[in-house]
């Protein structure tokens, strides 16, 4: 009796000692395998308390079930607003390895930062928000059992005669809403809701960036699959001002991402390269002037689709960290005048000055 | 029965607890992964047998899957949009979305008459298309394209091919035409493999039967890859006679597969796929009979659809 209660006790002490830790094994996370939201948020409390000096997280939201909306604030603390760097992964629920690239690109930055000067760079002039999972009602869902492993949307109840579930969110911002590519069937994956903006969680998103306006200077938001770079606009009648920039930018993220492990992703808008659609947060974020907004779609092109195998998360995050990265670099760049160019332009300045003055003696 | 289960560890027990017993569930195959996870283990089972023992109510009938589907089920398998004709005629860009579904519905005939449990093409790359319309109100694409064997992995070459992909424009939806040829195809010799897995399947005795591949985490084990194969080329049957302009079909998941007593020296599979249409992100559910030797390849001899549910209904107040 003794021993065995004393054997349920270690139990109990051991999986107390495991909870702790978040359930995060020998305190060292697997960014190889998906993690439940349970995993993902104890993994968001470790970051915050492992890099307390440039990591912070923010509350900017609930989701209809009342869960926390969360984000990773990154970079160096400063007295002042600094301009920043806008990623949510797992707006759709069923793309597992969107969530999983966001942690990979967290592990990065936070694994660099100190000794890589571009990203120590970016650290001192920008800040990261990164959403990790932004649907997490759908994700929790997509990881209840077999049957709800598709599952897209978020998880409000149909308003009205309507018996089925959700709203695709991606259709649901204000940005020319339920004009094209959408459904007005409740049951429909691609139903973008009763009204614009009726789901919390693109609510949310939406109060975020307004508030952040004049901060953001780039908007990208992470899918699978289909291995694209998508600018905007989803409508096939309407041209972002800065179309040709940004496919110039995208295509430059393209082939940073081939160069890796050879996988081929195409550049484009949705009407050219997947389909058109209206109600998107990339099109949202370039309407109200966040200039370098693109969506990412991931691996594969189809093979497996939404369930890609875990062994490819981490090539799949690798190539797209690349990609991400240079469209970074590139808004980073432009910017902030490098010091090297600084001490160029006060170098060339000089000598100008220089040879003027002494034409003048002559 | 399982449902019930997992219905009762969701309300018992923390959520935690619930992902590592159902992860345990899941993936019977690979074990627990270290110490800690096996201890949890214990911990949850342990957990579970106590909150049995403790009289719990059984659940509510509303978390139960209704036994007919109540309400809307999923929307009927996409059909072709009365879309505003925006497809433009002439040279199309490779990397755009018409060129690319045309050679879908080339590579789905392409695995319909070449496909086998060790053989399935997948596109690599549109070098070339163009468009043009043809009589009654048909549109003609004209393809030039890479595939791979996705069998061979990524070390397998990649061969070329050109097709016409007619897709029809009638009332009711009929499937695309396609004429095809590609270099290098050795068609009639099925490899050692092909008949090493017939052998082994095809015995009286023989009675394979699995749900859910690729498992929720992309898992699959090597034994049951042929089988994947298998259903993919079957469900190529499907996809190409589904398929239109508007449509981009891949399959997502065998959801169920089911051995039948072998037929005429054929192997007998009962599957259940499910698959995705791109522009409208639905998943189809098709049931499928199809029967496959190295000699006869793959045929399919009944295909269902069937409706999708209970996810998408409410559950009954």
């Amino acid at each position: 009796m003794k021993g065995s209660v004393i054997s349920v006790l270690v139990v109990f002490a051991l999986v107390a000692q495991d909870r702790l830790a978040g359930g995060l094994e020998h305190r060292s996370y697997d960014y190889t395998k998906y993690h439940t939201m349970d995993e993902i948020s104890a993994w968001m409390n470790q970051m915050e308390r492992e890099n307390p000096d440039v990591v912070s997280s923010m509350i900017y939201g609930q989701t209809y079930e009342n869960r926390n909306i969360t984000l990773l604030k990154i970079g160096f603390n400063s007295t002042t607003p600094k301009k920043a760097i806008w990623m949510d992964c797992g707006i759709h629920a069923r793309e597992w390895i969107a969530p999983a690239f966001c942690q990979h690109f967290v592990k990065e930055i936070l694994g660099s930062y100190k000794t890589d000067s571009k990203v120590n760079k970016m650290f001192k002039n920008l800040d990261f928000y990164i959403t990790p999972v932004l649907n997490m009602d759908g994700y929790i869902y997509s990881w209840r059992d077999n049957t709800t492993r598709l599952w897209r949307k978020s998880r409000s109840p149909g308003t009205g005669n309507c018996t089925c579930f959700g709203t695709d969110p991606n259709s649901n911002f204000y940005a020319n809403w339920g004009m094209v590519g959408n459904s007005r069937n409740c049951c429909s994956d691609l139903y973008n809701g009763p009204t614009a903006l009726s789901e919390p969680e693109t609510k949310a998103v939406t109060d975020f960036l307004g508030a952040h306006q004049n901060q953001l200077l780039c908007y990208l938001t992470v899918h699978s699959f289909g291995q694209l770079i998508l600018v905007p606009y989803g409508h096939p009648n309407i041209s972002a001002p800065n179309y040709d920039e940004l496919m110039e930018v995208g295509l430059a993220a393209a082939k940073a991402i081939t160069a890796v492990h050879g996988k081929s992703y195409k550049v484009g808008t949705p009407p050219d390269v997947l389909y058109a659609n209206s109600g998107s947060s990339r099109d949202f974020a370039r309407l109200i002037g966040i200039p370098y907004s693109f969506t990412f779609e991931l691996r594969d092109e189809g093979k497996y689709g939404f369930i890609l195998p875990e062994d490819q998360i981490q090539p799949a995050c690798e190539e797209a960290y690349q990609g991400a990265m240079s469209i970074i670099n590139y808004v980073h760049d432009k910017n902030f005048k490098s010091a090297a160019i600084t001490v160029t332009a006060t170098l060339w300045t000089t000598l100008t000055a220089l040879w003027i003055s002494s034409a003048n003696v002559f | 029965m399982l449902s019930v289960i997992h219905t009762h560890l969701e309300s018992v027990s923390s959520r935690l607890c619930y992902a590592t017993v159902l992860r345990f569930i899941n993936s019977s195959s690979s074990g627990p992964r270290s110490s800690p996870e096996r201890i949890m283990k214990a911990f949850c089972s342990l957990w579970l047998l106590l909150s049995l023992v403790e009289l719990s109510p059984a659940p509510p009938a509303s978390q139960e899957p209704p036994l007919v589907c109540r309400g809307a089920t999923d929307p009927a398998p996409p059909q072709p949009e009365t879309q505003e004709d925006m497809a433009s005629t002439g040279d199309l860009e490779p990397t755009h979305f018409p060129a690319r579904r045309a050679a879908q519905v080339a590579l789905h005939h392409l695995n319909t008459l070449h496909g086998s449990p060790f053989r399935v093409f997948g596109l690599q790359q549109v070098h070339k298309a163009s468009a043009e319309d043809v009589a009654a109100g048909g549109r003609k694409y004209s393809l030039d394209f890479s595939v791979t064997d996705w069998a061979s992995g990524s070390a397998g070459p990649a061969l070329r091919c050109s097709a016409e992909v007619m897709f029809p424009r009638t009332q009711q939806h009929s499937g695309p035409e396609v004429q095809l040829r590609c270099e290098a195809l050795q068609q009639v010799s099925s490899t050692a493999e092909e008949h090493a897995f017939y052998q082994k399947y095809v015995t009286p005795d023989s009675a394979v039967s699995a749900q859910h591949l690729p498992d929720s985490y992309g898992n699959m084990s090597e034994d049951m890859q042929p089988f994947w194969r298998l259903a993919r080329v079957a469900a190529s049957f499907i996809m190409l006679r589904e398929s239109s302009e508007n449509t981009e079909f891949n399959m997502v998941q065998v959801a169920s597969i089911t051995q039948q007593e072998s037929s005429e020296k054929q192997l007998m599979l009962d599957y259940v796929v499910l698959l995705h249409d791109l522009p409208s992100q639905e998943i189809v559910q098709w049931k499928l009979l199809v029967s496959w030797s190295p000699d006869r390849g793959v045929r399919v001899l009944q295909t269902e659809w069937q409706p999708r549910c209970p996810h998408a209904t409410k559950p009954p107040n």
